[in-house]
């Protein structure tokens, strides 16, 4: 599959991912569609480190060959904190359900005065 | 395949069934690594994501019970449904018209090597078949994973364990069962 496809396919997940964390009432689908954005995100940095070069390596390429990983990288960064970010989330979500007994969002305005 | 379970992700009522369909995004991203010459990230995905994130998840659904109420969509459907579009043919627009600077042919067969064994010792026999120099042979048997994100990488990769371990901490604290009220 060429470049383009593969980021044409992950913008399409981050779009989808988007609205649903626009658009949707419960907390743990907005959760759910944050986790597509985040896969999407993911797929764009490997797809780039596979088919686009890192500067310099078409001149000399013993020298920046660890470079072609660099994408790969950022993509183990991304997954770790979307990690954190995930067993963070349920736990606000269930603090909100322990103290209003709803997930649901446009019901969560204690801080609206 | 990927993209119709997304999609399904955020239209399908039953919060339940959209968790089982999250979980079939991240195998076919998983599977997109492996084509991407990415395999380790590919089990690293169906470790965390398949098997930790989406456990965590279904349990929350399980937990609440809201389930029966299901997935409603909020009054901002519509703008939303605007936004997603316009920033799609926005990244569409770009994908197309840039003029991508591609890692040519003759050097994208020794970057799939690299990138194949990232975590793993490469046979010198594959390298010197892909035609690597002596030079570039040392070159990609010190490149890999781990040398990047304890060599270049190191800063980030310390401030991610804090991250990790504060996220940790905070999640606990966030669960802890709310103390009896203190009889001063």
């Amino acid at each position: 599959m060429s470049l383009e496809a593969m980021l044409i396919i992950a913008a399409v997940l981050f779009a989808i991912g988007l609205y649903g964390s626009l658009a949707r009432r419960n907390v743990l689908a907005v959760l759910m569609s944050v986790e597509l954005m985040f896969n999407a995100v993911n797929l764009t940095f490997v797809a780039l480190a596979k088919y686009v070069a890192p500067a310099g390596l078409k001149e000399n390429l013993a020298e920046n060959l660890g470079g072609v990983l660099t994408g790969q990288v950022f993509a183990v960064f991304i997954i770790t904190v979307a990690a954190a970010e995930i067993a963070l989330g349920l736990g606000i979500v269930f603090a909100m359900y322990r103290n209003t007994e709803s997930v649901d969002l446009t019901e969560a305005a204690e801080l609206r005065n | 395949m990927a993209i119709g379970a997304a999609l399904g992700v955020v239209l399908i009522r039953d919060l339940f069934r959209a968790a089982l369909l999250l979980v079939l995004v991240f195998v076919s991203v998983a599977g997109f690594y492996v084509m991407l010459n990415a395999e380790f990230l590919a089990v690293v995905q169906v470790l965390i994501y398949v098997g930790a994130i989406s456990i965590l998840i279904i349990f929350a659904v399980m937990l609440t019970r809201d389930v029966q109420q299901g997935n409603l969509p909020n009054r901002l459907q519509l703008p939303a449904v605007l936004f997603a579009a316009l920033l799609l043919s926005a990244l569409v627009v770009v994908t197309i018209d840039t003029d991508w600077d591609l890692i040519p042919d003759d050097v994208q067969e020794k970057v799939s090597l690299v990138q194949t064994s990232a975590v793993a010792i490469i046979d010198t026999e594959d390298l010197e078949s892909s035609g690597f120099t002596e030079e570039e042979q040392s070159a990609a048997k010190e490149a890999g994973l781990a040398d990047l994100l304890i060599g270049d990488f190191v800063l980030p990769f310390e401030a991610v364990s804090v991250l990790l371990l504060a996220a940790l901490i905070g999640a606990l604290v966030l669960m802890r069962p709310r103390p009896p009220e203190s009889s001063e």
